[in-house]
């Protein structure tokens, strides 16, 4: 796994503010966690997301150094993390938790712990503190008991007791996760206002792909233990490095196929009884996984509508019938089979205007360079 | 009754110039300085049982879970035997003393603390040490922080620690000789007034000791469920 760039800074790399090697985190006798190597770069936030049970909370407890490896070196600006070392490193960073886990004290005495831990006298941290709770918008609950107030009203402290700090890196596991939808996505969007003023470098914890996309520079993805992928949020939807990462990150149709022909660019991969074309550099002879996003799929009418339509020879169109037809919110989302089973996700008023009924013929239709190919072993 | 109730003021009008007081303080003197002593010891022990991770640590809190019922007798037996003129630590002169009441209070208070400390602790959310540490405290400031959230079932703990010793009769009894003016108490001054058939005086010390009992936690129930300050 190399370390790239942020987007935020292009050109020269800039320095890296947290590095993890070879680490292994073990409960009982089984490792839950691997990572050869992950990086945190200033000012950068590199966003995690993977299924439940993944390793990804233990990923934060780790950068947090609030659980010791079995193995392996954390850095800090290139230094390694020793264990005499660890009280002064948890003092550069801040941590979120999923619930807002406050102590049972007012609001204000929760955001000032983290300074008063540091030394800080009260009066010299009481106007930090305000400030902080202004911008997290709960100025009015300074002096409220911290049991007292809702779960949204309860993150936002949580996040202004790790954020007053000024930390160097904030770890963030599944923060907006205690709180109801529609807090949920202002709560989002004010935590991405105040990334955008302090560039805080930040490790974000997510279940939600779209959050994680969203709010990462970029994104790593971890499955059973393993990062299987980090990359700009971009390149992991459009080229998972494995079946699993591809996935997870909605690449519905996955089919085993083999390459049976390749130039300029442009394979032709074999799969079953028909052929398709996908933009890829993968040798002829070889075993691959056909991935394939349901929102990259056109469906046309059966016989009708394609003449008219210019087809570029990088389209593929495969003809088939309606398997089945899953209605999802505004989307209709519709298996295809055409020899080989296809995933569309279309508008539900497109399928209304094509009269699309399960059993009825179709045509799905891609782009080459939307589908991705995943080498397999052997 | 009334005759009865008349009793009970005369003879407390009888005793409040001299013993009554004299026995009322050695009680609360001696079951004060065992809590102390108890919560020195069954505090920190505790703290390090709930919060760390060893092989044995489940047969650690079955042992202390144990201790917390160890019968008082027991424990005075123990204690007289290892402080008789001719045991172990006969040479230290203690016997019959108010030091070897607060030997023995002391062993039967520590293991309550302890295993009151240990689950009072437990209940905390594990997540909650992870987070205190996670804003930067030193492992200091994290266990001050633990006991300040747990602090409503450790002062529990006070309570049932002090309630242990203070209503506690055999170990007083066998390594305090109950001698006046010495080392009697007031659970041992009733066992003697019940043994001379002088119950007027033995309810009346019971008052004492109930109204002592009473008062000591009252103010611990007081500083346990006042708000917290902000």
């Amino acid at each position: 796994m190399t370390v790239l760039p942020s987007r935020s800074s292009p050109g020269a790399a800039p320095p890296l503010l947290v590095e993890v090697r070879d680490l292994v985190v073990v409960r009982g006798a089984r490792p839950v966690l691997t990572i050869d190597e992950l990086a945190v770069a200033d000012r950068e936030t590199l966003s995690v997301v993977g299924p439940n049970g993944a390793g990804k909370s233990t990923l934060i407890l780790a950068l947090a150094r609030l659980v010791r490896p079995a193995r392996g070196q954390l850095l800090f600006r290139g230094l390694p993390v020793e264990p005499r070392d660890e009280l002064g490193y948890r003092r550069r960073i801040g941590l979120v938790l999923p619930d807002p886990l406050l102590l049972d004290t007012s609001v204000a005495a929760n955001v000032a712990a983290g300074l008063r831990f540091r030394g800080i006298s009260a009066a010299r941290a009481r106007p930090r503190v305000d400030e902080w709770l202004g911008r997290l918008g709960v100025e009015h609950l300074a002096r409220r008991p911290a049991r007292q107030i809702s779960s949204g009203e309860a993150q936002r402290v949580s996040l202004a007791r790790a954020l007053v700090l000024e930390p160097d890196l904030l770890l963030l596991d599944e923060p907006f996760a205690s709180v109801d939808p529609a807090t949920r996505s202002k709560l989002v969007d004010d935590f991405e206002q105040l990334q955008r003023e302090t560039h805080v470098a930040c490790v974000i914890v997510t279940h939600d792909l779209d959050e994680a996309v969203r709010l990462g520079d970029r994104m790593a993805v971890v499955v059973a233990g393993r990062l299987r992928q980090c990359d700009t949020p971009e390149r992991v939807l459009s080229e998972p490095l494995d079946e699993d990462v591809a996935a997870f990150v909605g690449a519905e149709t996955r089919i085993p196929g083999r390459v049976v022909s390749a130039s300029d660019g442009l394979a032709v991969v074999e799969l079953g009884a028909c052929r398709i074309e996908a933009v890829s550099a993968v040798r002829p002879g070889r075993s691959v996984l056909c991935c394939l996003r349901p929102e990259d799929v056109t469906l046309l009418a059966a016989g009708g509508g394609s003449p008219a339509r210019p087809t570029s020879s990088a389209r593929n169109r495969l003809p088939g019938r309606v398997s089945r037809m899953v209605t999802q919110g505004s989307l209709v989302r519709v298996s295809v089979d055409c020899g080989v089973p296809l995933i569309a996700s279309i508008t539900r008023a497109s399928a209304i205007e094509m009269g699309l009924v399960e059993g009825g013929g179709v045509v799905a239709t891609f782009k080459a360079s939307a589908v991705h190919l995943i080498p397999l072993a052997g | 009754m009334a005759s009865l109730a008349d009793q009970v003021q005369q003879l407390l009008q009888g005793l409040a110039g001299a013993d009554l007081v004299e026995i009322t303080l050695l009680s609360l003197a001696v079951s004060g300085l065992a809590t102390a002593i108890s919560l020195l010891i069954g505090v920190p022990i505790g703290t390090w049982l709930a919060l760390s991770r060893f092989r044995s640590r489940g047969l650690a809190i079955t042992v202390v879970n144990t201790g917390m019922a160890l019968p008082p007798v027991v424990v005075g037996l123990a204690v007289a035997f290892a402080l008789w003129r001719s045991g172990p630590l006969g040479d230290l002169s203690l016997m019959y003393t108010p030091s070897a009441m607060v030997v023995a209070e002391v062993i039967i208070a520590t293991p309550v603390i302890l295993g009151l400390t240990v689950a009072a602790l437990g209940q905390l959310d594990p997540r909650l040490r992870l987070q205190i540490m996670g804003l930067g405290a030193s492992r200091w400031q994290t266990v001050w922080w633990l006991w300040r959230e747990a602090r409503l079932p450790l002062l529990a703990a006070l309570m049932a620690g002090f309630g242990s010793v203070i209503s506690e009769v055999g170990a007083a009894m066998m390594v305090g000789g109950n001698i006046l003016h010495q080392t009697r108490v007031l659970t041992t001054a009733i066992v003697l007034d019940v043994s001379r058939g002088d119950f007027g005086q033995a309810v009346a010390l019971g008052v004492v000791l109930l109204t002592l009992a009473f008062l000591v936690n009252g103010v611990l129930t007081w500083a346990q469920q006042r708000r917290p300050r902000h």
